[in-house]
């Protein structure tokens, strides 16, 4: 049996529609700016590029950095999405399956910690690497807490564990005690148990986490703005900032698209690829700061 | 005996380096946010100075506080609702309806939320732009081809809305999938009853839908309040620093712009506090005037 579509669900459909174009339009518009040369900025912005000016990316990856803060973002993700996974998968683990003095409290207090939120602390915890810097500078003669990749690496990955722990935690109490009981009568011990038994059945919830945490690591630009001052090491997201500030000052577009493109690609490839697993991922414990 | 030894040092290896920097990075700094608050403090040189809650007495009369104070009340209460009522509209379309094409529309949807706010940010520079921008050419039909160019982000009594739009644009996906995960729960032999006695599809959603995702709906007004605040820093710092003259500035915008550029730690410290026991503050009164009974179904 057919049925003719009702006047109400066209309306509706117009309305997904629109809303689709909205978001469509722009991003596919960055693409076809990414290769428009300057001259062309002028005028209808509707208008299709003239050529491929691919020299835009060539500016934005030498003359305005984009490279090296490429490089930046890739190491400081990776090392945050490794040092988040080596700490927060087994304390997970253990908050959910065992019982001990401040079991309780522990859990409590990483729930807590789900309620702050980065953009409060960072002022803190700036000054506290200054002061750190400071005392090391006078003991040691050396001061590595500013500036340094890895100290914002470790942060991002601290900030990340309420909410890391909170997601593992979630699917660890749920599988049955069976699974440990049945290892240690085998005569696994509990490192073993762990790491052999219960991470591989959590698979689907480490990847959830590492999807999540990748993509606010590499769209993160408060922390690695305000602790990474020396250009060599700034990120991309904080290198697009000065693109825009100088497109102000320069209208300088196509290398401000070019650099768009280049910090939203990497995300987006990602999402086509896995999208199904990110929106379901979202019903399993969706939580944003 | 042994036994207890190794479980003992097993459990303090797996959660002791996670409880360390948590410690570390997380809680000393906010306490310090609320110990610097009563401190006269700029920052890099040593001598603090502790004048109790003066800084927060400053605060009650700081005129561009206040005007943060409204930005940010007029974001959290307008986005709220319009990304709401959008995320819940299309959340009942796409899981109710069979619309063709609607897993396709999912994943559209949802891609703001994939991006990084600098790049939203600059998105919508571009869209904004007086001259060369998306909005006032396509505006420009409309108006003739003449007509002075709207000044999106230039004008002060325009700019808090260009902000609310990206803001709305970006946030209303990721409701809109939490409310679908709900929605898709609620058992289709009720709509299927309320089919048979000829409850329209409004009537459907408000008998139905919404009162049994009521719980879910409350938690995400919770998250709207806090995330707003801090979205509505994020897309400011990077869209229109505060400007022009003030009027996008934000809660945290405005205690970034006097810890950081200022110098002046201990007052955006205070700042911070404020924000802090407002956020909570909200949540917890929302929280208590949106409680119903929980439905079952």
């Amino acid at each position: 049996m057919k049925k003719k579509m009702s006047a109400s669900s066209i309306v509706v459909y117009i309305l997904c529609v629109i809303f689709a174009i909205t978001i469509v339009v722009p991003v596919g518009w960055v693409f076809l700016a990414s290769i428009k040369e300057n001259s062309e900025f002028y005028g209808n912005p509707w208008a299709l590029p003239k050529g491929f000016y691919f020299q835009n990316f060539i500016d934005a990856f030498e003359k305005a950095n984009m490279g090296a803060y490429f490089v930046n973002s890739i190491m400081i993700t990776a090392l945050a999405l490794i040092i988040l996974l080596v700490v927060a998968l087994p304390a997970a683990y253990v908050l959910a399956r065992y019982k001990f003095k401040g079991s309780k409290f522990l859990n409590t207090a990483f729930m807590a910690g789900l309620f702050i939120n980065v953009n409060y602390i960072v002022v803190p915890i700036f000054l506290m690497l200054v002061e750190g810097d400071k005392f090391l500078k006078k003991v040691f003669n050396v001061q590595f807490l500013i500036n340094n990749r890895f100290m914002v690496a470790l942060i991002l990955a601290s900030t990340a564990l309420p909410f890391t722990i909170y997601l593992l935690s979630g699917f660890f109490v749920s599988i049955p005690k069976d699974y440990e009981e049945a290892a240690y009568v085998d005569g696994s011990g509990y490192f073993n148990t762990m790491v052999k038994i219960m991470m591989p059945m959590a698979r689907p919830s480490i990847i959830t986490v590492i999807l999540f945490n990748f993509l606010s690591f590499w769209n993160e630009y408060i922390i690695s703005m305000t602790l990474l001052t020396k250009q060599e090491y700034k990120t991309l997201p904080v290198g697009l900032m000065q693109l825009m500030q100088a497109q102000k000052a320069a209208a300088n577009y196509g290398r401000l698209y070019a650099g768009l493109i280049i910090v939203m690609v990497p995300t987006l490839l990602l999402y086509i690829a896995v999208q199904k697993k990110l929106l379901e991922g979202m019903s399993l414990g969706g939580l944003k700061g | 005996m042994r036994q207890q030894k190794d479980r003992t040092g097993f459990i303090a290896a797996c959660v002791l380096p996670a409880t360390i920097l948590f410690i570390i990075f997380m809680i000393i700094p906010t306490i310090n946010v609320f110990r610097m608050s009563l401190y006269k403090w700029g920052g890099y040189s040593n001598n603090k100075q502790f004048v109790g809650f003066n800084n927060f007495k400053i605060l009650m009369n700081d005129q561009k506080f206040l005007r943060s104070f409204q930005n940010t009340v007029l974001l959290i209460v307008l986005v709220t609702i319009i990304t709401l009522f959008f995320a819940l509209f299309f959340a009942a379309v796409l899981s109710r309806e069979k619309l063709k094409g609607s897993s396709l529309f999912r994943v559209i949807f949802y891609i703001p939320n994939i991006l990084s706010v600098v790049v939203i940010s600059a998105i919508f520079s571009a869209i904004y732009d007086p001259n060369n921008g998306l909005l006032n050419s396509v505006l420009s039909i409309f108006r003739g081809k003449d007509a002075s160019p709207i000044l999106w982000l230039g004008n002060q009594s325009i700019v808090i809305y260009s902000v609310l739009i990206a803001m709305v644009w970006q946030a209303i996906g990721y409701y809109m999938v939490m409310y679908m995960a709900s929605m898709t729960s609620v058992p289709e032999s009720l709509y299927e009853s309320a089919n048979l006695e000829g409850a329209s599809k409004l009537t459907q959603f408000f008998s139905i839908t919404l009162p049994l995702i009521w719980t879910n709906i409350r938690t995400t007004v919770t998250f709207f309040i806090i995330s707003n605040i801090n979205i509505s820093f994020l897309i400011v710092r990077a869209m229109t620093n505060g400007g022009p003259d003030g009027s996008t500035e934000v809660f945290l915008s405005y205690m970034y712009g006097q810890a950081y550029t200022n110098s002046s730690y201990g007052y955006g410290m205070a700042i911070g506090v404020v924000v802090f026991i407002f956020s909570f503050g909200l949540s917890a009164i929302v929280n208590y005037v949106t409680k119903r009974e929980p439905l079952e179904f």
